[in-house]
């Protein structure tokens, strides 16, 4: 993808190591230490987010403006217990450290950052990353809460263990940070390396690790602070027999409920003011084609799936929220017997449920799958979850074929059954393709499923900001460049010929020309332009079969219902909705699969894959009504 | 000498040795499951599986196809 529309506030320079001059440092730690809150806070809202060449370990590269040293590049490493290549984040790790890694500088200094509640276990971590001998600075974080909870250590004699200098910080709280301003001025001031001679334990071997930390824990009177009291009795209600799955399900019946009922009218208001805003500027360039391109093509076309943003934002938050506050791991603790059935982990539910409302943000956040197999194979079931941009073309095919009938009182009628299946479908599909992937492609030998339970913790307000803006941000980005280009194809293929109408365009040609092939599966050539142009979104049929029908859906869908019926017989109509809930109708979805996994096979196979299956579905649905009724 | 699954909620135990392909072994033993280090079981997930340890001042989930395969040695209550 060209990086073209992309706004950089970061320039990273690539420069060739100089002795003693500090230009780029590396933040290192262990999964949990708060080393994401601390990079925040150290680079403010100054950070560039991609992926690291040819691997699906995201990088993250800052400016050290936090601290008032914006001319220093800060890179944030992926969180390793170990320099042990096997995992993919540590070969990365390793990679950047040595100044290996095309693309990212290589650092001349290194913040360890380690949890100091639970030092004598991240103290492992600080063997391989000291024989490095990069200037080095430890930052025992979260340490005002070690303390209140009756925990100490002797700094100076870690120090002095570890021959590199230490300090106490708090990332979340922001104190104690000056002491990395410090570090760097006074490493740049090119002083010798103090020549206290260390002793390292055995390379790559975790016992000698072990006792080496152990060793400098004693010697440094550590004492681990009391596990917080509140966490395991919180966990004693949260992980109950019967009442932690009733709050989990509570939980997620809440999540859905606001995005759906805040975060639907937020979209729908949001859409409507991007609409509004384009037809303002449509009059001020007057008619033309210049004016369909900008509006009807690029500004619709884009606006149809920024109207997604307001309810991706909030499924973010939620899931900042749960992870964050440490709940996302007991979710998957609680969840991980049913998804292990299917072939996949705990860690892969909540993900999965939030593509109920959204693919995109889902997928997104499949990073906490720390297996890349499970992970991949994850992405690319969920778009088979029934997403919120399936519900207008469910709604208007429903309203316009199946008759209001009671099936168990008023409550529970032959619609809602409908619908109903329709998710049920959806789901079924998920499952199967999860199992028939898990037992080909993406066959995993030995995988354990380890899930670590960090404490309860109250999430800040500033962290999950952050997170809400960050990936906002690269959903704009990444899905905005891909949608860009393909609404400009798209209205170039609805439009030329010039001076013609949707019927006769290039689409409406091969509209007409694919209508042999979707015959059988009770679809006209109308159908046939629906389900090329809704490539970008999936709820963008509904208003180009308006288009075409020349009823305003807005306005008239009663018009457009009544002409759908009678255009349509009700094997085609649930055909269509069957396909729907099948085929990958959706550029962003895409956009993000080719992101996290960093290439364009995976969604080209999800693509292939979902279509085939999608178009097989509604042929088997149709000839099923046909015969049927 | 029993396996880590074997043993009851609410008990201590020694992890001895790990029966597991290097590369998971590494993992575990950088998570705290080293030979010497003490274990504690605390709480099944409401499923029955996977069970949370207690191992150096944090929790830890595994499946029972994983503690399997972790020897310990059983403590009497109190030591």
């Amino acid at each position: 993808m060209s990086s073209c529309c992309t706004t950089e506030t970061v320039d990273i320079r690539i420069e060739p190591r100089v002795p003693g001059k500090i230009r780029t440092v590396a933040l290192v730690g262990p999964p949990n230490s708060g080393k994401s809150t601390l990079f925040n806070r150290l680079t403010g809202l100054r950070q560039k987010v991609a992926n690291y060449p040819g691997v699906t370990v995201e990088q993250r590269i800052g400016k050290l403006s936090g601290i008032g040293r914006s001319e220093l590049t800060l890179i944030d490493l992926p969180g390793i217990y170990s320099l042990n290549t096997y995992s993919e984040d540590a070969r990365v790790a390793v990679e950047v450290l040595h100044g290996e890694m095309p693309g990212t500088p290589a650092p001349d200094a290194v913040l360890l950052v380690l949890d100091s509640m639970q030092l004598r276990r991240q103290l492992m971590l600080a063997a391989p990353i000291l024989a490095l001998n990069l200037p080095t600075l430890v930052l025992l974080n979260m340490s005002d809460l070690m303390e209140t909870r009756g925990g100490e250590v002797d700094t100076l004699a870690l120090a002095q263990e570890l021959g590199v200098p230490v300090a106490k910080i708090s990332g979340s709280r922001g104190t104690g940070l000056d002491a990395i301003a410090h570090f760097l001025d006074r490493k740049n001031e090119d002083r010798p390396r103090s020549s206290a001679k260390l002793e390292l334990p055995v390379m790559g071997n975790p016992r000698s690790y072990r006792q080496w930390a152990t060793g400098i824990s004693t010697r440094t009177k550590y004492k681990a602070p009391l596990s917080s009291e509140w966490t395991r009795k919180l966990d004693k209600l949260l992980l109950h027999r019967v009442f932690g799955p009733l709050l989990f399900l509570a939980v997620v019946i809440a999540v859905f409920q606001v995005v759906f009922s805040i975060g639907q009218p937020l979209s729908d208001g949001f859409g409507n003011v991007l609409n509004a805003a384009g037809d303002k500027i449509g009059t001020f360039l007057g008619h033309g084609w210049i004016e369909s391109l900008l509006i009807d093509g690029i500004w619709k076309g884009v606006a149809s799936v920024l109207v997604f943003l307001p309810q991706i934002l909030l499924l973010f938050l939620f899931i900042g929220v749960l992870e964050d506050s440490g709940y996302l791991a007991r979710a998957a603790l609680i969840a991980d017997r049913v998804m292990r059935s299917i072939g996949l982990n705990g860690k892969a539910f909540i993900p999965l449920l939030s593509a109920y409302a959204c693919a995109v943000p889902a997928i997104m956040a499949t990073r906490t799958i720390e297996n890349k197999r499970d992970r991949f194979a994850t992405i690319l079931v969920t778009p088979f979850m029934t997403c919120s941009a399936r519900l207008p073309i469910y709604f208007l095919m429903i309203a316009a074929f199946i008759p209001n009938r009671p099936i168990l009182g008023d409550v529970f009628g032959l619609r809602a059954a409908v619908m109903l299946s329709l998710y049920v479908l959806g789901f079924l599909a998920a499952l199967g393709t999860a199992r028939l992937l898990k037992s080909s492609i993406l066959k995993t030998a030995s995988a354990p499923f380890i899930l670590e339970l960090p404490q309860y913790r109250l999430p800040t307000l500033r962290s999950l900001g952050l997170r809400v803006f960050d990936r906002g941000k690269v959903f704009l980005q990444q899905a905005g460049t891909v949608i860009l280009c393909v609404t400009l194809v798209l209205w170039i293929l609805s439009h030329v010929p010039f001076h013609t109408s949707l019927p006769e365009s290039i689409i409406g040609r091969i509209g007409h020309l694919i209508e042999p092939v979707i015959q059988p599966l009770g679809f006209n050539w109308k159908i046939g332009i629906g389900l090329l142009s809704s490539i970008v979104a999936r709820e963008v049929i509904v208003g180009t079969l308006g288009t075409l029908y020349g009823a305003d859906p807005a306005t008239q869908s009663l018009h457009l219902q009544a002409a759908l019926r009678h255009d349509l017989t009700l094997g085609g109509a649930m055909a269509l909705v069957v396909f729907f809930a099948f085929a990958m109708q959706c550029t962003s979805t895409l956009a993000i699969v080719r992101r996290e996994t960093n290439s364009w096979k995976w969604p080209a196979l999800q693509f292939a894959y979902m279509s085939v299956l999608a178009y097989l579905a509604a042929l088997a649905t149709n000839q099923l009504f046909t015969h049927l009724f | 000498m029993n396996a880590l699954s074997e043993l009851g909620i609410g008990k201590w135990a020694v992890v001895e040795s790990l029966d597991l392909p290097d590369e998971i072994g590494h993992h575990l033993m950088h998570m705290g499951f080293v030979p010497d280090a003490k274990v504690l079981v605390i709480r099944r997930a409401p499923a029955g599986d996977p069970t949370v340890y207690a191992i150096d001042g944090f929790e830890i989930a595994l499946r029972r196809e994983t503690a399997r395969s972790i020897r310990v040695r059983a403590l009497e209550e109190g030591s």
